[in-house]
């Protein structure tokens, strides 16, 4: 038999159900695993007591017959999801001793459905990065590396951002699925660089109550899996309703997983040519085409369509996300809780704390957002942004009113870089990353990442699917049929 | 600003006349039992960050849902100052720091206020009124509290005001005196109170003035303002705009200018000074709160809380004036408490309403001044007094025991009537018992009867003779005819 | 539109980081790069476009006026830097 931490999310379900192994067997080959890992550094902190105990109530459970739907599957849970009595620190130096007397809605419903944690995981700070090299307590580590010429290369190579650690951990078999939150393409990016499924649902289908916001009109939590399946039964219980947050929506959950199988026959999958960006590595182009073709041979019309757009969603997303976060981050002042540092009268004491805490693409992006709402600014930056999000949404309605049903893209415009390899004085080239998956949230659609194939070195290469608004099953249904013509991507054995 | 200049309101200065040019930015506490954006008490006089909620502390994560009451009172408020109530308005958040605003920004309406142009009638005291513009309602998030006496080094922050819903009401610059602004300031509280939109109660900071101050020549340009900050006694608005403007006035004809700040009043200076922290150059840095969808609501859900507001001091005021023949004056007086027009009103059913009147405002509310108690706390009732009032009408009792008998139901509760009736203060009626009195009075004072023929006004001396020797029982009506026809007077 | 050293300033002000001296360049070179890369949105004709205010259509939930919260000072002030009474502590304010 598999180790037990190799097994699918949907595989150990069953397995528990039937009595195969217990809950805490489960949990304790992710402890054991995840304690070998720690090079990898995807998690911030392990809480090895805490998933023991929740796995002995599961058993309890499982027992009894009163088993949830996610009942003793251990989980990795993003450090930007508030969990009470565990420190919670959003990668930042600010919230390092921060500890929540609150659990976030999205890991409330994740225990509520059965599952066990088994710690923290590594991310950009505040979720800004595209690598997880902005987290203020170390880069995550890939479990994927470069084969050059048939022999792995020893350079170390990025997760992906923000939710690097959620990926890495997933992909390196350290839980069997994870939280993750996506703004511009944090959970899609980092699942395409580690050969992972990542979903980011619509805009509303999650609450985002309890989750340290970065963006709040474009931050949505969803899971990052190693199948379509386990992602599908993840969003099933991390979605729902929320009265705490006023931007839920009260709409029912579908069972995203009955939708997996559903094919696509019938459907009608757009390619937006303004994808086709200069320059587009001759893989990736590859990549895309197959995706079209898998799902052509599965029963889909492809269509081209156009989404006139889209080059400008990127520029406007580094205006709106980075005014939103200046005014989020506001909050971390040293008063109330997280990091103080002394100064000779209050404003120095914010100063001081504040440039201490944050990190240098934080304290960035902080003052870009800053610059762009400041007086005599704002029409000329923030308005037309916005002006611009809506002509964004907009290419995506005339699209699906013209009957498509999904549409599919490179989830990147490359594989995984190497560590530090993006550190130049520019900031923009690391921004690019996200070019594929930032028009999605600022039209507030769903997007999903699924692997697709491997580069020439080896590493693993994503295609995005996006779709209408609420329509997380469409993507579901197709996003397993490229899994299942790609083929299951082999995930990295153990180096570390 | 285009009304005429009233010479009368004009403040002297050394060389010149000054008019003095005021708006008032009015933060009104709402009433409700929860805050703006959270299910925390506004209830006042908590324990420290007792009344809090994670959200009021800005917790990582926290998120603000709007309280529906809330925007249900400004809709009331907008519509009792005959405003223009927008059916689609947004949150803004106004970026700045300062320990106590956990968020960093304060949730506010900058752009798109729940509520548009509206207007207030104000009656000054020498019975000419004004009408106020209203410029707009926002409702707002009140900051937290730091007390900096505690400590020598440190401030103490405490947020249990944090989050609690204001309305800030700003008016046009239509005032152009202290008396006008502290009557607007009365009659807008009047007007909350009225709706219940906000208990008016400034010594809990329930209602304090943002007071923008201006002077200028007759007839000139408006000068440059200053906004003097949280003023918190309506006494205090008249004071602090009077030393304001004659500070403005003494500088500009010193040949300076007046240079735009925010100003403090300090009352036991009697004086207003800078505010050194308010300083530097704001940059609020406002936007549409991402957390927050605009507001929104059709004119059925405006129309059901027109519904039911209660009638409000102007239409009430016009009420008593032509329903009981009140003056202006009286009735202003009767209707600036709810419940003192309450009272009235159940005083005055069926009965004479100027008499009423009387009786409320001189006695009544004379009483209760002097005790420096409120109308809710009466001892006695309009039930009461009404009784009082009957008794007088049908003879009973003359007015001036009525006084008396007041004074005991006031001290001793009880049935008007029948304290009347224990207390044998019945007014005397029997002719009899009456000229028996005037008689022996008449007897005892023949000069002043020789005179009365020649000095008819003598007359009341007798009359007061004789109601002393009744004790004060005798029916004047009586003792007047008596007399006249025993002193020969026509 | 692109910020001097100046403005660097000012904007680390108002977002109150402290900026040391040395800081204040390389971030203008920073904020710079990312300016010059969203100034094409100035070429795009936006006239009649409305900005968007939610990105999901949707009324405003609300919340009924009740009293659902609070009576956890312990809670609100377990992670403060400084704290006396259940106050937060922080240097003086001068008003
Ligand atoms: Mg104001
Ligand atoms: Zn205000």
């Amino acid at each position: 038999m598999t180790d037990l931490n190799e097994l699918s999310l949907a595989e150990a379900r069953d397995g528990l159900k039937a009595k195969t192994f217990s809950a805490r067997e489960i949990a304790q080959a992710h402890i054991a695993a995840l304690e070998k890992a720690r090079v990898l550094n995807a998690y911030l902190l392990e809480t090895p007591d805490r998933a023991l105990t929740m796995a002995d109530a599961s058993d309890a459970k499982i027992a009894k017959g009163d088993a949830g739907p996610l009942e003793g599957l251990p989980l990795g849970i993003k450090d930007l999801f508030c969990t009470e009595g565990v420190v919670t620190t959003a990668g930042s130096r600010i919230l390092e001793t921060f500890e929540p007397h609150y659990e976030s809605a999205v890991s409330a419903n994740l225990w509520r459905d059965g599952a066990v944690m088994l710690g923290k995981l590594n991310l950009d700070e505040f979720a800004m990065g595209s690598s997880n090299e902005t987290s203020a307590y170390g880069d995550v580590i890939s479990p994927w590396r470069r084969q050059e010429n048939g022999v792995l290369s020893d350079a170390k190579i990025v997760p992906g951002g923000s939710s690097g650690g959620s990926a890495a951990a997933v992909a390196a078999h350290l839980c069997l699925g994870a939280t993750a939150t996506d703004t511009g393409g944090s959970i899609r990016q980092p699942a395409a660089f580690t050969g992972t499924v990542g979903i980011k649902p619509t805009y509303g289908r999650v609450s985002r109550w309890g989750t340290v916001a970065f963006a709040s009109s474009l931050d949505q939590a969803g899971p990052i899996a190693r199948t379509v399946r386990d992602c599908a039964i993840l969003l099933g219980s991390m979605a729902g309703p929320d009265a705490r947050d006023t931007t839920c929506v009260d709409l029912p959950v579908p069972d995203f997983e009955d939708a997996v199988s559903r094919g696509v026959k019938g459907l009608t999958i757009g390619i937006p040519k303004e994808y086709r960006v200069e320059g587009m590595p001759a893989e990736i182009q590859k990549l895309w085409d197959d995706g079209a073709a898998w799902l052509k041979d599965a029963g889909a019309t492809i269509r081209e369509i156009s989404l006139p757009h889209t080059k400008l969603a990127l520029p406007a997303y580094y205006i709106v996300a980075p005014a939103e976060a200046s005014s989020n981050l506001a909050r971390y002042d040293g008063v109330r809780y997280g990091l103080r540092v002394p100064g000779k009268d209050i404003a120095a004491m914010y100063e001081n704390t504040r440039a201490a805490g944050f990190g240098r693409e934080v304290k960035r992006r902080i003052m870009i957002g800053t610059y762009v709402l400041s007086a005599g600014y704002y029409d000329a930056y923030y308005v037309r942004a916005q002006k611009i999000r809506t002509l964004i949404k907009r290419d995506f309605e005339e699209a699906y009113a013209a009957g498509v049903d999904a549409i599919l893209t490179p989830a990147t415009p490359s594989a995984a870089f190497g560590i530090g390899e993006k550190a130049s004085a520019d900031p923009v080239e690391m921004y690019l990353n996200d070019v594929f998956t930032v028009t999605v949230n600022m039209a507030g659609l769903p997007g999903i990442a699924v692997p697709a194939g491997l580069d020439g070195q080896g590493l693993p290469l994503g295609l995005q699917l996006i779709g209408r608004p609420f329509d997380e099953e469409t993507l579901f249904a197709t996003a397993e049929v490229i899994e299942r013509a790609a083929g299951r991507t082999v995930l990295p054995k153990a180096w570390w | 600003m285009t009304a005429p200049v009233n010479p009368k309101k004009l403040i002297k200065g050394a060389e010149h006349d000054w008019e003095v040019v005021i708006g008032m930015e009015i933060h009104a506490q709402v009433t409700s039992r929860s805050k703006l954006f959270s299910g925390a008490s506004t209830e006042f006089g908590a324990e420290p960050n007792d009344h809090v909620s994670l959200v009021d502390a800005a917790m990582p994560g926290m998120l603000p849902v709007i309280n529906e009451e809330c925007v249900a009172q400004a809709v009331r408020t907008g519509l009792g100052l005959k405003a223009r109530i927008n059916h689609r308005s947004v949150f803004d958040r106004k970026n700045y720091f300062y320990p106590d605003l956990p968020q960093g920004y304060q949730i506010s309406q900058y752009k798109d206020p729940i509520v548009g142009e509206g207007e207030v009638v104000v009656d000054l005291l020498d019975g000419e009124s004004i009408t106020v513009g209203i410029e707009r309602l926002h409702l707002e998030q009140d900051a937290g509290k730091s007390l900096h006496d505690q400590n020598p080094t440190q401030s103490f922050v405490d947020l249990n005001r944090s989050g609690v819903a204001l309305m800030e009401i700003v008016s046009q610059p239509d005032l152009r005196s202290s008396e006008e602004a502290r009557a607007y300031m009365t009659k807008l509280r009047t007007i909350l109170r009225y709706l219940g939109t906000c208990d008016g109660d400034m010594e809990k900071g329930s209602l304090r003035a943002d007071v923008n101050v201006s002077v200028r020549r007759p007839g000139q340009p408006l000068g440059t303002r200053c906004e003097i900050k949280n003023v918190n006694s309506i006494r205090f608005i008249g004071q602090a705009i009077e030393s304001e403007a004659r500070r403005q006035i003494a500088i500009i004809e010193d040949g300076g200018t007046i240079s735009q700040e925010t100003r403090l009043y300090d009352p036991a200076k009697g004086e207003t000074r800078s505010m050194r922290s308010k300083e530097e150059a704001h940059d609020y840095r406002y936007f549409p709160d991402p957390d927050l969808l605009p507001l929104e609501f059709d004119q059925a859900y405006v129309d059901a809380l027109a519904e039911g507001l209660p009638e409000l001091p102007d239409a009430k005021k016009a009420r008593f004036v032509a329903d009981f023949g009140l003056s202006a004056y009286d009735a202003n007086v009767l209707v600036a408490e709810r419940a003192s027009a309450d009272y009235y009103e159940a005083v005055a059913r069926g009965r004479d309403g100027k008499a009423a009147a009387n009786w409320v405002i001189n006695e009544l509310f004379g009483r209760l001044n002097k005790e420096g108690i409120g109308i809710d706390a009466t001892p006695v009732s309009a039930d009461q007094l009404g009784r009082i009032i009957d008794l007088i009408g049908e003879g009973v009792i003359s007015g001036k025991i009525a006084k008396d008998l007041f004074e005991i139901v006031w001290t001793e509760g009880g049935d008007p009537r029948a304290v009347v009736e224990a207390r044998g203060m019945k007014q005397v009626t029997d002719t009899g018992a009456i000229e028996a009195a005037v008689d022996d009075i008449i007897a005892k004072n023949h000069d002043k009867v020789q005179q009365a023929k020649e000095k008819p006004t003598l007359l009341g001396w007798f009359v007061g003779q004789t109601m002393k020797a009744t004790g004060g029982k005798a029916n004047p009506a009586a003792v007047n005819a008596l007399l006249k026809s025993k002193l020969g007077i026509e | 539109m692109s910020v001097d050293e100046k403005t660097v300033r000012r904007i680390a002000h108002l977002a109150r980081i402290a900026v040391a001296e040395d800081e204040v360049a390389p971030l203008q070179g920073e904020l710079n790069a990312i300016l010059a890369f969203v100034e094409q949105l100035g070429a795009v004709d936006v006239t009649g476009v409305e900005a968007m205010t939610s990105v999901t259509p949707m009324a405003m939930k609300k919340r009924k006026d009740v009293v659902t919260d609070g009576g956890r000072a312990v809670d609100v002030v377990a992670n403060a830097p400084e704290t006396e009474d259940h106050y937060f502590l922080v240097p003086k304010v001068v008003e």
